[in-house]
């Protein structure tokens, strides 16, 4: 099938206001007669749901937590950008718009990254009118902070719980509309199957996951706001329930699954300690504005960080990136210390670490302080006490956090980092109007493709969210809807809605069924290993090659021998488990088959044949200037491309140096 | 930092679902790791537990990280374990030594009832927001962001009290289970900012009045909320409601 963007004609600053004024309209009295499914409540799922149920649609939301409060939205610390130029820095839209395109290696669509950017400033005011408490300057203005590197200040942040703060904001607006009437919100539900009539989205069956019943609703349209599939990955800084299911399911019944090998790998985490490991913790990128990373010069160095004098340290970043120094994009960052702990270098006792240092900055600020209160001559001693109190003004609660897991004093000892799985810039392919190739099936926040391209720019991520259902989804689903004012609402006794429920049963037994040997945990931590030493931070043909066939077999073993336990009809979080897991098999195998198709180098996704002679990505734009949408059929995945084209920017080599 | 490994005795609260009876059941646990969470200790134990055939523990947590609010676990004697300002899921076996026995229950509390094991359902919190924990203004409305500049001291005291995960950690500290920290935490934080200003005692006395309903107890101003409260809520907000609300009964029209 041919791709259609529908991007809209006109000049790209123009584009997004072209189409608000010709799009079809809904009126009141039809919205009241239309239903919409909206699958998750992160900040994409409960924007989209509180803002469809403020216009008048009837919305239906769905989500696995208890709460949908829980969403992994919550856990984004660092900030959210938006180009409002608040510190006269020199920002504007068209700064965003480049930046975002520039940190995605030109992987992404101009229009929606310039759309994006467009409305970043929307989100501020529409939080801010919410209660949401950011940070402010002691004029009583909202306060912002450089982020991964930026050149201008455009992060608005609520200490290290932007995400929190948002979330509860829109979580709010959500329950209002429950309030309401216009939102019925389903909790511990798991979307299973989408629905389809006449080749429409026509709603969605969901396991009650305290019942176990499987229970069928009607949409006019759906909307899957799921977030985004790290956990294949087994570790990462997604929650435990974080999952693919939603998206993968809408894969399998006809949704294009865009750039899935776009995998982010963020380089600030506190590292594994051993195979109990269930989750990895992200220390904010904020942290690089005031920490040095470093590495002893000497391999397999025995001492402690404190005891190895100034000269023996490589502060490698800042020797191969002396532009940027430890302030360079995510991708560029995280191989760096991949690159020194393979050859030797890593730090602690599984040796892959690095160091976060902030004695420098603690000297620093310690020195302004002293200066400030008119000390003359400080102690080294006092000094340093400044330099902590300035420290934990600034990172207090990372460094508290940091205490807590590691057990470790960050403000004596440095802190010991290694990237971990973060984000997925890839997921379901949509259109501009975020629909997939389903028609009424769309697409919301990090479980679409859309925006990020190959790599994501720090605080972008609850900006996209946020944009799409706050300011998107509402203004083009009534494209879609106006055309639907006269399908009255279908019957869930409608034998595509049995349909569906049988294979969802059937494949519930199945799995019940196999009564093996092995834990769903084990085979999820086998997936993991080998999605992560095959297609983690470095891919290469031949690994790539052994990874397919390797989680072939594991998905087959998989079937052959999973033992889960309890019963269906019951609360049962080791079934619920299988169920993601086994998507999680099928998609790892398609991340790899993209990985292998993409022998270039870009953002997140590394090929180790493709780089220069000083081991940095090289793009090869005259070959991969494409999104690879992958097609489900009973015969495979099928690869279809969208051409990438390039109005505005020119994609050009991303130096650091 | 020295890691060790210890073995343990767990006393865990077994309860098949809401309409059975439950009871504590006794684990021996081996070779935990001093740099384990405490829930990565109950993953090894669960493993264990499928592989020998038998129903793993239930329990509710999501993020891992302290924010989501989902972990609810009561550790000998208190909501979250022995750490303060804490969640379940951030304390790490490092508390512990060889040979100890911990005892894990649910939130106790009749609004929310047991689920399975130590997993209980906390939607009373989501019905109280419900109630009126936000601001009521739809999409597209909003002013400028930077309009209506708000003093940094307010903003922060909102802040603090926004912090709150809606874990229920408060609720089961409580002894007549009250959910007023919860409750104060939101209300407070919406009085503060001037956003929430128009509707400060319709929210005050709405979500109070379905704070009642749920069936949470009467605040005894005993404090055990703010001394468990993983995010340091601090009782000052209850006194803040108690202001809010009885402003909001006397003055209704003013």
């Amino acid at each position: 099938m041919a791709l259609d963007a529908k991007i809209p004609g006109g000049e790209m600053a123009q584009k997004w206001a072209n189409y608000k004024d010709h799009a079809k309209l809904v009126s009141p009295a039809n919205k009241r007669k239309l239903e919409i499914i909206v699958v998750g409540t992160g900040l994409a799922g409960a924007s989209a749901a509180a803002t469809l149920g403020e216009l008048g649609y009837k919305v239906k939301s769905f989500c696995f937590q208890d709460s949908p409060r829980r969403a992994h939205s919550i856990a984004a610390q660092g900030g959210i950008n938006a180009a409002k130029n608040y510190q006269n820095d020199g920002d504007s839209v068209y700064r965003l718009f480049y930046e975002t395109e520039k940190g995605g290696d030109f992987r992404s669509r101009e229009a929606n990254t310039y759309r994006l950017a467009q409305v970043s400033g929307n989100i501020i005011d529409q939080c801010v009118a919410q209660g949401v408490p950011f940070a402010r300057e002691y004029g009583g203005l909202l306060a912002n902070r450089s982020f991964g590197g930026t050149q201008v200040q455009r992060t608005f942040y609520a200490a290290g719980q932007t995400g929190q703060q948002l979330l509860l904001g829109a979580y709010g607006a959500l329950e209002r509309q429950v309030a309401l009437g216009n939102v019925t919100m389903y909790s511990r539900h798991e979307m299973h199957d989408i629905v389809k009539i006449d080749g429409k989205a026509r709603g969605i069956i969901a396991r009650n996951l305290v019942t176990g019943k499987l229970e069928r609703y009607f949409g006019h349209a759906v909307l899957i706001c799921s977030g985004g599939y790290g956990n294949v990955f087994y570790l990462s800084t997604n929650a435990m329930g974080s999952n693919v299911t939603a998206a993968w399911k809408s894969h399998k019944k006809g949704a294009y699954f865009a750039n899935p090998c776009y995998t982010q790998i963020h380089p600030t985490c506190i590292p594994v300690t051993g195979d109990h490991q269930s989750k990895l913790t992200l220390m904010s990128e904020s942290l690089r504005n005031d920490g040095r990373i470093w590495v002893p010069k000497q391999k397999d160095d025995k001492r402690k960080a404190n005891e190895i004098p100034e000269d023996e340290r490589d502060y490698y970043l800042e020797r191969r990136y002396p532009a940027f120094g430890n302030l360079g994009p995510r991708d560029v960052t995280s191989r760096a210390a991949k690159e020194r702990c393979d050859a030797g270098y890593g730090v602690g006792t599984t040796k892959k670490a690095v160091y976060l240092d902030f004695a420098d900055a603690i000297n620093r600020y310690g020195k302004t302080e002293a200066h400030k209160k008119g000390f003359q001559n400080a102690s080294p001693e006092t000094i340093i006490e400044l330099g902590k109190q300035v420290v934990k003004e600034k990172y207090g609660n990372l460094f508290e956090m940091y205490e807590k897991i590691t057990g470790e004093n960050p403000y004596v000892v440095p802190m010991r980092i290694y990237p971990a799985v973060h984000y997925t810039m890839g997921g379901l392919w949509v259109d501009y109007e975020l629909m997939t190739t389903v028609p009424g099936l769309y697409c919301l926040g990090e479980a679409n493709f859309s925006d990020h391209g190959a790599n994501r720019l720090g605080a972008s991520a609850l900006m996209q969210g946020l944009a799409d259902g706050y300011f998107v989804i509402p203004y083009t689903i009534g494209n879609y809807l106006s055309g639907e004012i006269r399908t009255p609402a279908i019957s869930t006794s409608h034998a595509a809605f049995e349909e569906a429920e049988n294979a969802v049963r059937e494949r519930i037994e199945k799995l019940m069924n196999v009564k093996g040997t092995e834990s769903v945990e084990s085979f999820h931590k086998r997936l993991g290993h080998i999605m992560w030493e095959k297609c983690g931070m470095a891919r290469n043909d031949k690994g790539l090659r052994e990874a397919i066939e390797e989680i072939k077999v594991l998905r087959k073993e998989f079937w052959e021998n999973v033992r889960i336990p309890g019963e269906i009809f019951e609360m049962n979080p080791e079934l619920d488990k299988a169920g993601r897991v086994a998507d999680f098999m099928e998609l790892g195998e398609l991340i790899c088959m993209d990985a292998l198709n993409r022998r270039e180098s870009c953002g997140g996704h590394f090929r180790e044949e493709s780089q220069t002679e000083d081991g940095e990505a090289k793009r090869i734009d005259e070959e991969f200037s494409y999104v690879a949408a992958w097609e489900y059929t009973t015969d495979g995945e099928v690869l279809n491309k969208e051409p990438l084209t390039f109005e505005l920017t020119k994609p050009s080599e991303r130096s650091y140096k | 930092m020295e890691h060790y490994n210890m073995n343990l005795t767990l006393k865990v609260w077994r309860q098949k679902n809401a309409n059975t009876k439950g009871s504590f059941e006794t684990f021996e646990v081996k070779d935990i790791s001093s740099e384990m969470s405490f829930l990565e200790m109950f993953d090894v134990l669960n493993e264990r537990l499928v592989n020998e055939g038998k129903d793993p523990i239930t329990f509710d947590h999501d993020c891992r990280e302290g924010i989501c609010g989902a972990c609810s676990m009561y550790v000998d004697g208190r909501a979250h374990g022995p750490w303060q300002k804490n969640t379940v899921c951030q304390l790490h076996m490092r508390a512990y030594k060889d040979g100890d026995t911990i005892v894990v229950e649910p939130w106790r509390a009749n609004s929310f009832p047991v689920i399975k094991d130590l997993m209980v359902d906390r939607s009373a919190f989501d019905r109280i927001i419900e109630a009126g924990g936000f601001v009521s203004t739809n999409t597209g409305n909003a002013a400028d962001a930077n309009a209506l500049p708000i003093e940094r001291e307010k903003s922060e005291a909102a802040f603090d009290a926004a912090a709150c995960i809606g874990c229920g950690a408060c609720v089961a500290a409580c002894p007549n289970g009250s959910a007023m920290l919860f409750v104060s935490a939101k209300v407070s934080q919406l009085a503060l900012l001037p956003q929430g200003n128009p509707e400060r005692k319709i929210r005050a006395r709405n979500m109070v009045e379905q704070m009642d309903k749920e069936g949470f107890g009467n605040c005894g101003n005993i404090h055990n909320c703010e001394a468990e409260c993983p995010k340091g809520i601090s009782v000052e907000n209850i006194a803040r409601l108690n202001k809010e609300f009885l402003s909001a009964s006397f003055f209704p029209e003013v």
